[in-house]
């Protein structure tokens, strides 16, 4: 396992900023991790050991809570789950207030998905103004979904999938990104991230799903599913079109997002061979993607899920092992 | 009563001279004077008058009172402001605009004139009792739902109509809401990058075309609160040019201070005391808004002063309130903003800050000439200082200003109300 913690990096809020080193070393590790593993009887380091991780979530999920907890297990850190619906969060306490008592309860890192964008940065810059005595005065805050900003464990992971793939090197890959861009946490994070990893990402979405100012960032965007499909992109991503958007006035109707922007048998078999699926999921089959796609060996939805735990375990690594862990 | 005499002033930024009061009101000359104040190298500016100020009370008292944000708005140069209704319970009734009119005039430092709501509770549905409320005690004579658009056109016609008939202004917060549905930044590349609901400027710009047809054919006055686009700028000009002329309608517009400074990408680091409505727009917005406030298409300045408990504001954005302090920094922006980039002199700062505002709302007793017989509602200001804003130590109870740390230029050292001294030395001097 690499020995260099020291990666820059006192939070994990967004994937943009992050500098193009730091996601390699993230990466790398990822893959270190995995190695690490393989073969084990007993899947535990002891690198976290004494550390601990807490989950902060006010949304449901599954996937990523446990892909956290699981990381952090399998590092020896000790893991708390605080969600939204079993704890003061209930009854009222505003988030500073709760991030204030996990920093003071003694938590060494807070990941927390909310669906406020930008919540984990005012934890962040909370608890960075004050002192915290059992961790020389820094507790990491780990950004596991806010809003409708970024999800940088999902594009870490997605990263980590495309290069166990296509290599380690995704320099001139052409990755696109199909869907609700618009609400996407995942595609922001993933836009930014791949772009930093030297990706050429295209975005595929109707302009209703698309936000304004879209032209500013390290991408290009087309409403052409087909047309895009034709130029033979190595990646293709699809994002989740969540129930409540498809009564909210964005499209049409769910058949004809499916028959537009859905990745059915036909479109996935115009792909290269070598191209990948991916699916952030949970994936509504039939409408953005197909079952027989989701299945098949071009779609790599449950090497994303694995992916997700090398990467957070990773991402608690760099942010948590100082010097005075062994 | 009492006389007094200012040396050595410059009025309007001009060549020194002197001053004189006599029982609340300018005069040539005062012997023997009870007070003399040395005011070497302070500007002497008529009395500032601001639209859209939020003193919460009643209702908000956590956040703001009649008392703290009228030493504010003392504090700030003020003379006179108006109170936007958005109370609880809502300034929609004689005996509320009565009871915020009476407290204004018993903390006594700044003429406090409450807005009436044009809608019942602010509700968009039917009109509030208007001719009530302007034939009341508090001789309401402008109306907005301020906070909310008056959003349904034949409401707003309406309106329109019926104010005309008592004489008033209607005041809009010009945003279609179903443009904005969850909006929480300007919507552009800030706002997609932050994952932020976008403010489209059309939905300004929209109403603000819409309200000036509207107005056109009633006839009727309209004024634009808190304009914030360049494309309401021309919408404004279009108007005025094309639409107004022939009729008896008048179209009149204010900007922020903060609109004039501040930018979208000042949401970057997530903290709600940027998050104002509506909201900051990119730099070509601002400079654009100062062209305007320069060349006279927008009409004057209007703090929008919003006071928010720490509560309302020390949390996630989206769950934040909008609206920032303003009055005591209001003159400081527009320095910065206006006159140290060429774009007005001081002359101009008294009108977009007090003569045209003063118009605007119908006061005859306000925004009037530094010469013998008029109201002694003065404002003497610093123009070579420098001050570093606090929020802490402003006069309001909340301390939600977006210049926390700012150094900006110049500062108010003497209020005078009808000749009576409201602050002396940037301290209020309370009566109640």
């Amino acid at each position: 396992m690499t020995d260099a913690t020291g990666i820059g990096l006192r939070h994990l809020l967004s994937t943009e900023g992050l500098r193009r080193e730091q996601a390699e070393a993230l990466l790398d590790t990822a893959a270190s991790m995995e190695q690490a593993l393989t073969g084990r009887a007993v899947r535990k380091l002891p690198t976290l050991r004494g550390r601990t991780v807490v989950t902060l979530f006010y949304e449901n999920s599954t996937r990523t809570r446990v892909s956290f907890e699981v990381a952090g297990k399998w590092m020896s850190a000790d893991t708390i789950n605080v969600s939204a619906s079993g704890s003061s969060v209930g009854k009222g306490e505003s988030l500073r207030d709760t991030a204030a008592t996990l920093a003071a309860a003694g938590a060494d890192a807070i990941v927390v998905r909310h669906p406020a964008s930008g919540a984990p940065h005012r934890i962040a810059g909370w608890l960075d103004r004050v002192g915290h005595s059992h961790t020389d005065g820094h507790v990491a805050v780990i950004n596991a979904g806010d809003g409708t900003h970024e999800h940088p464990t999902q594009a870490l992971l997605d990263a980590a999938t495309l290069r166990r793939r296509l290599g380690a090197d995704l320099v001139g890959r052409r990755v696109a990104i199909v869907g609700d861009v618009l609400h996407s946490r995942v595609a922001r994070s993933n836009a930014h991230l791949l772009a930093t990893l030297g990706a050429e990402v295209t975005l595929v979405a109707p302009p209703t799903l698309l936000p304004a100012g879209v032209d500013a960032w390290p991408v290009t965007v087309t409403h052409d599913l087909d047309g895009h499909l034709a130029t033979g992109p190595d990646a293709v991503m699809m994002l989740r079109v969540q129930a409540e958007r498809m009564h909210g006035g964005f499209f049409p109707s769910a058949r004809e997002y499916a028959v537009r922007f859905g990745l059915s048998q036909r479109r996935a078999d115009t792909l290269p061979d070598h191209a990948v699926v991916l699916h952030p999921g949970p994936a509504v089959r039939g409408m953005e993607i197909a079952s027989s796609v989701a299945d098949s060996d071009r779609a790599a939805i449950a090497e994303q899920v694995t992916a997700g735990v090398h990467v957070r375990m990773a991402v608690l690594y760099h942010l948590l092992a100082g010097e005075d862990v062994a | 009563m009492s006389t007094t005499h200012v040396r050595n002033v410059r009025p309007y930024g001009e060549d020194p001279t002197d001053l004189y009061v006599r029982d609340g009101v300018l005069v040539d000359h005062v012997d023997d004077p009870d007070q003399v104040v040395d005011a070497d190298g302070l500007i002497a500016l008529p009395g500032l008058v601001d639209l859209h100020t939020h003193l919460r009370e009643p209702g908000g008292e956590e956040a703001e009172t009649v008392a703290t944000g009228s030493a504010a708005a003392a504090l700030g140069g003020y003379t006179a402001v108006f109170a936007m209704p958005n109370t609880n319970p809502t300034q929609d009734s004689p005996v509320v605009v009565e009871h915020v009119w009476r407290r204004g005039r018993e903390v006594g430092l700044v003429d406090v004139h409450p807005v009436g709501a044009v809608t019942v509770g602010l509700g968009g549905e039917r009109l509030a009792e208007m001719g009530m409320m302007a034939a009341s005690a508090a001789g309401v004579r402008m109306f907005s739902d301020d906070g909310r658009c008056v959003n349904d056109p034949l409401l707003m016609r309406r309106a329109l109509e019926y104010a005309r008939s008592l004489d008033a202004v209607v005041a809009q917060h010009a945003e279609d809401h179903r443009l904005t549905v969850g909006a929480q930044a300007h919507e552009g590349p800030v706002a997609a990058r932050l994952g932020l609901t976008g403010w489209p400027a059309t939905a300004e710009e929209s109403i603000v075309a819409r309200d000036a047809m509207l107005a056109a054919a009633a006839g009727a006055r309209l004024h634009v609160c808190h304009l914030s686009t360049a494309g309401s700028v021309e919408v404004l000009r279009w108007a005025r040019e094309t639409l107004l002329p022939g009729t008896t309608a008048t179209v009149s517009a204010e900007v922020t201070p903060h609109h004039l400074l501040l930018t979208d990408t000042a949401a970057e680091d997530y903290d709600p005391v940027h998050k104002v409505n509506p909201p900051l727009r990119p730099e070509a917005d601002t400079r654009a808004l100062r062209r305007a406030l320069a060349d006279g298409v927008i009409d004057c300045v209007a703090t929008d002063h919003a006071p928010h408990a720490v509560e309302a504001k020390d949390c996630e954005w989206s769950q934040a309130r909008p609206g920032m302090l303003g009055l005591q920094t209001a003159l400081s922006v527009v320095t910065a903003t206006m006159v140290t980039t060429g774009l007005l002199d001081w002359r101009g700062v008294a009108r977009v800050c007090s003569e045209v505002p003063a118009a605007i709302a119908g006061l005859s007793d306000q925004g009037r000439p530094l010469t013998a017989g008029e109201p002694a509602n003065l404002v003497l200001v610093d123009p070579d200082a420098r001050w570093t804003v606090r929020g802490a130590d402003l006069a309001s109870i909340a301390d939600n200003t977006p210049y926390e740390g700012m150094e900006l230029p110049a500062s108010v050292v003497h209020t005078m109300l009808r000749g009576r001294w409201t602050v002396q030395d940037g301290k209020v001097m309370t009566h109640e």
